[in-house]
């Protein structure tokens, strides 16, 4: 009886969610930003994972996809070294405690879309010796971290966000292996950790270093004490570890990265839940030195939020708008710039965009990686995609999460940790690219 | 000589009576604690009312369970469906409150928080007096 009274509860409390509008243009410059519609009981849909079957991302004609590391234990994001080797963060972080008794169930619920894996809170190296695309060597780089997430590469270090800290480590060209704890640079803020990954990325110069934190809650549901700190980029001298906040009220900056033709610092940034399907846009952004973004009190610029008590009407009037919006609840999770021609076509000149996809509406968004494309520098046009197929008949067979462009190999590589899979996509015959000196970044 | 033996019985089972004491005390702690919060906006406490309600819930579901069998298969089904309809508002109100709680922030109260809080307190006391004020005599002739 109890069960039948429950489940006629939730089948009438669903029947008064609100439902997407498909006329609503949200991505681009001037989302379409609808009413809010804070329903009893928020839209959940959860596409529970499933294998590839041999199949593969859906990529345009012209594009080959291919997976070039798998049985990885939870990829995040992905970092190139200078002799072509590729780094992947395995790992997750986290360590909320259940407040109220939504975050036991809603704990449980969300766990059903991820894989059950455990995190590997290690580096694994992938080496391509000949060239052909295909992974030759597969091994352990670093391991004993905890939920690496950011990595960075500057002058012989490599860099390592993990969940609590900022650890360097030595590097001699070539290496397979690095022992060792590495050194702290600093800690990060890890009361919590509600939105634990912490993203990375250096300054052009190399002299410093940008960390994305995230808020301990959706907004601030928590209360704004265990806020200190959060919700900001911090900028960190790479030689001193001392930091400052560089951004603040930017909800969840999940990647960062430079922009190569302006040499501004840009994120991905991932916004608030449980105002309706179509709330908040996810956005990509220019990251403008002491600018406040607008979280909690705000979105989108000066869209206050009602749920945040008290109001704080002083910051909101400061509060600024994002560059671009991505779609809402999409996740983006990755973000990378093209350089020198990019992947070529409508793929030229612009950013990739790694979309985990959506658990708070009923008709899913994101699971894909999209491009969005620049011109002068700024976004310019619509997102078009480049890997799609990750959801299939209601289930997730993968979950994009970092993307890294490969200028050497005009490739996009994706890290998938649903399927616990890198992918590759490259142009078609592409892998013949001349091979040029050593990308000069210090991404 | 006849002899009379008459013995008073309480209306509800003590389990039962048990199990009712807990959405008797934890609704009405979630509305002061629910009042608290409108009045301060201090986020714990509304994180105390969503526990006390998920609590107070939990046994009021055991409660209008009992209820029910009882009414249907008991021997005191004369009591009547007043108590069994109370019990049942009563778990009703009180998972659409836990529903309202599970909102963020501001949103977890507001006006339809406190007046399902409050409708909760008073069917509680209702069920209550139904079930701790009546007693059945019975009369056994020796």
């Amino acid at each position: 009886m109890k069960r039948i009274v429950l489940l006629a509860l939730a089948a009438s409390l669903a029947a008064c969610q609100s439902q997407s509008d498909p006329d609503l243009d949200q991505t681009g410059e001037r989302p379409d930003l609808p009413q809010q519609s804070d329903t009893l009981l928020p839209a959940m849909k959860i596409p529970t994972p499933k294998g590839w079957d041999g199949e593969l991302p859906t990529v345009p004609e012209g594009f080959t996809v291919t997976a070039i590391a798998k049985d990885l234990k939870i990829p995040r994001q992905m970092l190139l070294l200078p002799n072509g080797d590729i780094l992947v963060a395995e790992g997750s972080g986290g360590h909320a405690p259940a407040v109220r008794p939504k975050d036991v169930i809603a704990g449980m619920i969300k766990k059903r879309g991820k894989s059950s894996v455990e995190g590997g809170n290690r580096i694994t190296l992938l080496r391509d010796r000949d060239g052909d695309g295909q992974t030759d060597l597969q091994t352990t780089f670093i391991d004993g971290l905890d939920a690496p997430y950011g990595l960075a590469f500057v002058d012989g270090k490599i860099y390592v966000a993990n969940q609590g800290n900022l650890v360097s480590f030595d590097y001699t060209e070539g290496a397979t292996r690095i022992d060792g704890p590495g050194t702290e640079v600093t800690k990060l803020p890890s009361v919590i950790n509600h939105h634990w990954t912490k993203a990375m990325t250096a300054s052009p110069d190399g002299s410093k270093l940008y960390v994305g934190i995230g808020s301990n809650s959706n907004v601030g549901e928590r209360g704004m004490d265990v806020e200190e700190d959060r919700a900001v980029i911090w900028e960190i001298d790479r030689e001193t570890g001392a930091n400052r906040i560089f951004a603040s009220g930017i909800r969840n900056p999940t990647a960062l990265s430079i922009n190569p033709w302006t040499e501004q610092l840009w994120a991905v940034v991932n916004e608030r839940d449980e105002l309706g399907p179509q709330l908040v846009p996810d956005y990509l952004t220019s990251v403008r030195q002491g600018a406040f973004y607008g979280w909690p009190y705000s979105y989108y610029g000066q869209h206050v939020d009602p749920r945040v008590r008290p109001q704080r009407p002083d910051l909101v009037r400061k509060a600024i708008a994002p560059d671009y919006a991505l779609g809402s609840h999409v996740a983006a999770l990755g973000l990378d710039f093209t350089t020198n021609g990019g992947l070529g076509g409508s793929f030229s000149e612009g950013a990739f965009v790694g979309e985990h996809g959506s658990w708070n509406r009923s008709d899913p968004s994101g699971y894909k990686v999209t491009f969005v494309p620049f011109r002068n520098g700024r976004p310019s046009g619509k997102p078009i995609d480049l890997a799609t197929g990750f959801l299939k008949d209601g289930h997730a067979r993968g979950r994009p999460v970092g993307v890294l462009f490969d200028e050497q190999r005009r490739a996009l590589l994706i890290a998938d940790d649903v399927s616990n899979t890198v992918w590759r996509v490259a142009l078609q015959g592409g892998s013949a690219v001349p091979a040029g000196e050593a990308r000069q970044s210090t991404r | 000589m006849a002899e009379t033996l008459a013995r008073t019985r309480s209306f509800t089972n003590p389990i039962h009576a048990i199990l009712l004491a807990f959405p008797v005390a934890l609704y009405p702690a979630a509305l002061l604690s629910d009042i608290t919060y409108l009045n301060t906006a201090v986020i714990q406490w509304t994180n105390f009312s969503s526990w006390l309600i998920a609590g107070a819930d939990v046994f009021a579901g055991l409660v209008l369970a009992w209820a029910l069998v009882s009414q249907f298969l008991g021997r005191t089904r004369q009591r009547g469906w007043a108590y069994v309809i109370v019990v049942a508002l009563m778990f009703i109100a009180g998972v659409l409150n836990a529903f309202q709680h599970a909102r963020d922030g501001w949103h977890s109260v507001g006006t339809f928080g406190l007046v399902l809080s409050i409708l909760c307190t008073i069917l509680a006391f209702v069920a209550a007096f139904l079930a701790y004020g009546q007693t059945q005599v019975k009369e056994y002739r020796a």
